[in-house]
């Protein structure tokens, strides 16, 4: 047996799992979004054409969970980058019990988002939540608030619980960036009379672009398919206002028990909607290789 | 001055990213009357390990873990072989091939499952395979194996091709020099991967949701967090916080044991082209 022979067995099975689970559904998610499904007396399906795509465009519930979904990704992508380049260069001095705390920071990335939205859910409950608390003893409260009864508050506190969660991700793509950057041209930049920030912002930060945008570019897509936190601590609500198109589709599929237009929000607010953002990922992998 | 500055950042840090949990941990051991004092009584006085056992009387909490280390586990050791085959193939490939799979499968990773949900639905229940472990270990196994070609290439990328001459000529075949010679040479890489896997199973929430709907099949990420969802009046947040604890407490544990090889999977997929 040949060595390419060998090794394309090698890749088979892989091949075949990715293709079961990955490929022949992505197929079927495409084709049920141009079927109309019916499930009077077992399921029909019939072709619909762009049918769906059409209610999608009057479908104000959809049109308002894509822009919940892009508040969420674009505040939480922000503020996740600028925390996170913060943390990392905290981590990157040298001081007694480093490894401790990079331990500490990683915790919050390790832990299920799903649960831990039930511990956000506790901690900005409006009566008994240690947030109104804290925040009344420190004298920026004067009543308590309830956070997940208003859209605006819902969402940031929606916000924070993802920051909390993906910021170590940042920073630790950050703390990499950071230790690849040549000692040299720290020094030389400190021969030449340049202050700290100058160092910051004229060699640390290009030499860091390309790390930061492939962080950024992740976490965007994962931020742009948020369900569990969403699920679970606000259920979409209030009023909708927090509902993301992850949510919205799984509603669709499981709740009103419409596959084909639940397919539809999938494919239309997730698959269209991110491809662009993964053409931009290709591009900046592309940008580091040279 | 400069050390004050970077001993204040320490402790924010750390602040920040502790405080959550041991708000918890502090709830789970108050007793109820105290949860629920306003202004709020924070360290519990005296502590109670009450809400352990009441949750643990009204929820199969023993069974969630055990069917989400089943299930995580399975799915971590098909996983890591099925890539660790991948890997050595690729890394002995040309670049430009072995680049092309590299980033399609990073591709393929980062799409949100919302977009597979209901297909593999339909396929699990096709299966017959609704409240059955298979029904996530197969999905989490192969939607984890991108992440773990990932690292795993660039472990057996380092091992000289000489190795893989020598036990040729010893005679063993394709899948046994993987699995004796090359993993072993790879075994950071290894370990690596499979606990990066393990830890996206633990959490996996979307599919265990809907795949488990027994509450006697669900992982704990699932049975825990639909204890809140719908229900979150009625149940007491000293035992939802006792359950948070069960859920997260053996990932606490991974993080402290393996913070380097963590730390080092989850650079390699972002900084290395």
């Amino acid at each position: 047996m040949s060595a390419a022979r060998g090794r394309l067995l090698l890749l088979a099975p892989a091949a075949l799992l990715i293709g079961v689970v990955v490929g022949l559904p992505v197929l079927r998610v495409l084709q049920l979004s141009f079927t109309r499904v019916e499930l009077q007396q077992g399921i029909s399906e019939q072709w619909a054409g762009l049918e769906l795509y059409g209610r999608l465009w009057q479908d104000s519930r959809y049109w308002t969970s894509l822009g919940n979904t892009s508040v969420f990704t674009g505040a939480s992508v922000a503020l996740e980058t600028a925390l996170g380049v913060a943390f990392a260069l905290v981590l990157h001095q040298r001081f007694r019990g480093r490894g401790a705390l990079r331990a500490v920071v990683l915790l919050p990335w390790a832990l299920p988002t799903a649960v831990m939205a039930l511990a956000w859910a506790w901690i900005f409950n409006d009566a008994f939540g240690v947030a109104n608390d804290a925040l009344r003893r420190l004298g920026v409260l004067e009543h308590p608030v309830a956070w997940l009864g208003e859209s605006a508050t819902a969402m940031a506190v929606l916000v924070l619980a993802d920051m909390w969660k993906t910021t170590p991700f940042v920073a630790l793509v950050v703390l990499a960036g950071l230790q690849g950057i040549p000692e040299s041209a720290l020094e030389a930049a400190r021969i030449d009379g340049l202050t700290s920030w100058q160092r910051f912002r004229f060699v640390v930060l290009p030499l860091l672009t390309p790390a930061l945008l492939v962080a950024v570019v992740f976490r965007a897509v994962q931020a742009y398919g948020a369900f569990d936190l969403v699920y679970v601590m606000t259920g979409g609500g209030p009023g909708g206002s927090t509902e993301t198109v992850s949510l919205y589709s799984f509603q669709q599929y499981f709740r009103y028990l419409d596959f084909g237009y639940g397919s539809a929000v999938a494919t239309q607010g997730v698959l269209f909607a991110l491809l662009p953002l993964l053409l931009l990922l290709r591009w900046a992998q592309r940008g580091e290789v040279r | 001055m400069r050390r004050a500055a970077l001993g204040l950042a320490v402790v924010l840090l750390a602040g920040w990213s502790l405080a959550p949990a041991v708000w918890q941990l502090l709830t789970a051991f108050k007793p109820d009357d105290q949860i629920t004092r306003v202004p709020t009584i924070y360290l519990p006085d005296p502590p109670t390990t009450g809400h352990f056992s009441r949750l643990w009387a009204r929820k199969p909490l023993a069974v969630y873990l055990a069917n989400s280390l089943e299930i995580s586990a399975s799915a971590t050791v098909l996983a890591v072989f099925v890539a660790s085959l991948a890997a050595a193939a690729l890394s002995r490939s040309t670049a430009a091939f072995r680049n092309r799979i590299l980033l399609g499968l990073l591709f393929l990773a980062l799409f949100p499952p919302i977009l597979l949900l209901f297909p593999l639905y339909e396929g699990v229940r096709a299966l017959g395979w609704i409240n059955h472990p298979l029904g996530l270990v197969l999905p989490y196994a192969a939607l984890n194996l991108p992440l773990a070609v990932w690292i795993l290439e660039s472990g057996f990328r380092q091992i000289p091709r000489e190795v893989d001459e020598a036990a040729q000529l010893d005679g063993l075949g394709l899948i046994a020099r993987v699995v004796r010679v090359q993993a072993p040479l790879a075994a950071p890489s290894v370990v690596t991967a499979a606990i990066l896997v393990f830890i996206f199973c633990w959490n996996e929430f979307m599919l265990a949701l809907t795949f488990m709907t027994r509450d006697t099949a669900k992982t704990v990420t699932a049975g825990i967090a639909s204890i809140g969802g719908a229900s979150i009046y009625e149940i007491p947040w000293g035992q939802l916080s006792a359950a948070v604890l069960l859920a997260t407490a053996p990932l606490v544990l991974l993080v402290l044991a393996f913070e380097r090889r963590i730390t080092a999977g989850l650079t390699r997929g972002a900084v290395k082209g």
